[in-house]
């Protein structure tokens, strides 16, 4: 009998909660300010977390409004999917352009998203740059080394993470200049790479632990700003940046999800915080987390923290994205061939 | 006392009204498990049975069934043994601690399984507390099938436990003592007095294991490894097709999944009715 009437209260305590939560989904009171969203890749929480309040001083200097700004973080593929599926987000900043392209091609962004933004809508910049243990201890200088029968590799499954399809093409990118285009010789090169490789992680900071923590292979190979941020998270003494001779141009893509701004009539602010990425001042704050960026007063500024290397465009080297994803990434492409047995 | 007031409330039905009863639980079944059901198979139908068989039947995939099931039927058969034996233990011995163990077997219920995947690779890493020794000793774990293995016993030994542990409860020990008196040695009491009588719980709790590992992702992703052809499991596969964008070949191989889980499943029940009528001579 007891356990009827305590059941009973806890019905009807539920029941008055649910209403109240019900009650509290009213309409939004005029007098809000204005809200943000910014969906974005996985590891850049730290980033917008100093980013965003800058904004806001910002925009409150420039427009005398106050405004606040709302982030959402997860893989760059899961974000773009979210959003067809209904996320209602303001702006992309993507750490992969395919990504962007899926949201032009469902027409949620303008198809001419690259051309809207100084360096095709890339406010800062990365490379692929290895991770090694102390000492260097298997002499890693260049790609060549890391196909070596000696060398054992982590980074994450090209198949799931941005990071990973970027490490591909790095080195695939550095073979056809090494082998002068060559596709036989290219072709064993990469198998001995991708047959290097100890662990298939599905994300950038599962490979990171994996080499880290567990301290599975000799070399991680990740983002550059990624590499750096390891480096002081982890301690200086344990590992050693390599960033090779030549690379890839790992852009981070920014992109105004104009069908959703527009419907939140947040279309000036969304322009606005993209456009507060170029300023110099965030563009200082993006060199403090190991990202290059274009503004030249502030290149100077952190030349020390970026080796000089020879940064290849995937569009240069590949003829354009959707290319490079149909050809090598696409079930039964390059990539599949490759890891065939 | 209780249990004869009980019975008698039963003929009166305590839940209010059968049709509203049945129409609620109806109504839930449909949303909760049909519903998703059926975008399966209206994502399935896009595909023409060429293109269905193309996808199903690639290396790749075909070699990560191969892993799945290796690795889910040894996780199954070590939880058959040792979920028995710890149920057995929980019945039948009284010792300190024993309330706390018990609430431990639901411990893999309670973890968020990618927890449980992260903590198990750390552990038995070749850097790991565990793995660190096993590796001196020419067994390696984390990153390899016996991880994957390994994982999946973590995460799906309590089927077996709570699946046995009231059946047993149900067997008072005079049984096994009775059968001892009669002249049984302990190992023949234990093989054809008590073991008949587990025997469907038993099978039940390390069939659902079995499913519930075919179907492992979070636990089993972060020690596994990934390496094509040798450590990439099924759900991986359809991790992949996903963030390839590749909604139909996703489903194509998840309608592989759950049509192995449901025909075990199946087979199980079927199976179990039939142990019983046999039981219970043809009555229940």
């Amino acid at each position: 009998m007891l356990r009827l009437a305590s059941s009973r209260r806890w019905f009807a305590a539920s029941t008055l909660g649910l209403a109240l939560a019900l009650g509290s989904i009213g309409p939004a009171q005029a007098d809000q300010p204005r809200e943000l969203l910014n969906a974005s890749y996985d590891i850049a929480r730290e980033l917008f977390a100093a980013v965003n309040p800058k904004f806001v001083d910002w925009w409150q200097q420039q427009h005398d409004e106050q405004v606040s700004v709302k982030q959402s973080h997860g893989g760059s593929s899961t974000q773009a999917r979210s959003i067809m599926q209904g996320l209602r987000a303001d702006v992309v900043t993507f750490n992969q352009v395919t990504d962007v392209n899926v949201l032009a091609d469902a027409g949620l962004v303008a198809k001419d998203w690259q051309a809207q933004y100084p360096n095709h809508a890339s406010p800062y910049y990365s490379t692929t740059a290895f991770l090694v243990r102390k000492g260097n201890p298997k002499q890693i200088e260049n790609w060549d080394d890391l196909a070596r029968d000696d060398v054992e590799l982590v980074f994450p499954n090209p198949k799931t993470s941005g990071n990973g399809r970027y490490t591909y093409l790095a080195a695939w990118a550095y073979a056809d200049q090494a082998f002068d285009g060559d596709k036989a010789k290219i072709e064993a090169y990469m198998k001995r790479f991708l047959g290097n490789v100890e662990v298939f992680d599905t994300g950038g900071r599962g490979a990171t632990t994996t080499f880290v923590e567990r301290g599975i292979g000799d070399v991680l190979i990740t983002f550059e700003s990624e590499v750096n941020n390891i480096r002081s998270e982890y301690g200086q003494d344990g590992y050693e940046v390599v960033v090779p001779p030549v690379s890839i141009l790992a852009e981070f893509p920014v992109a105004v999800v104009e069908e959703y701004a527009e419907r939140n009539g947040n279309l000036d602010l969304a322009k606005g915080y993209l456009d507060y990425l170029y300023t110099e001042e965030a563009q200082r704050l993006l060199a403090g987390f190991n990202y290059r960026v274009n503004d030249e007063a502030v290149a100077a500024e952190f030349s020390d923290r970026f080796p000089q290397t020879e940064l290849l465009r995937v569009e240069d080297v590949f003829g354009s994205w959707p290319e490079a994803m149909k050809t090598h990434f696409a079930s039964g492409g390059e990539l599949d061939q490759l890891q065939r047995r | 006392m209780i249990a004869a007031t009980l019975r008698r409330r039963a003929s009166r039905r305590v839940l209010p009204g059968f049709g509203l009863s049945l129409g609620v639980t109806l109504t839930f079944v449909s949303l909760i498990l049909l519903l998703p059901l059926t975008s399966l198979v209206g994502q399935l139908s896009q595909l023409s049975l060429s293109q269905y068989w193309f996808l199903i039947s690639d290396p790749r995939i075909l070699a990560s069934y191969r892993v799945t099931l290796l690795a889910a039927a040894v996780a199954a058969l070590f939880n058959a043994a040792f979920g028995l034996l710890m149920a057995w233990v929980l019945v039948r011995y009284e010792f300190p601690g024993k309330r706390l163990v018990d609430a431990l077997m639901d411990l893999p219920f309670a973890l968020p399984t990618a927890v449980a995947g992260v903590t198990l690779a750390t552990l038995y890493s070749s850097q790991g507390w565990v793995g660190r020794w096993l590796e001196t000793l020419g067994l390696p774990i984390a990153y390899t099938w016996v991880g994957i293995a390994l994982a999946m016993a973590f995460t799906s030994i309590p089927f077996v436990v709570r699946t046995v542990q009231p059946i047993l409860e149900d067997l008072p020990s005079e049984v096994d003592e009775a059968a001892v008196t009669l002249g049984a040695r302990d190992g023949h009491a234990f093989r054809r007095v008590i073991l008949p009588h587990l025997w469907p719980a038993l099978v039940t709790g390390t069939g659902l294991a079995f499913v519930r590992s075919l179907g492992e992702f979070g636990a089993v992703i972060f020690i596994a490894g990934g390496k094509p052809f040798e450590t990439e499991i099924t759900s991986l596969m359809i991790f992949v097709k996903l963030q390839e964008y590749d909604y139909a070949g996703a489903t194509a191989v998840a309608s592989i999944v759950l049509a192995t889980s449901l025909a075990l499943l199946l087979v199980i029940n079927l199976w179990q009715g039939r142990f019983t009528r046999r039981l219970h001579g043809g009555g229940a």
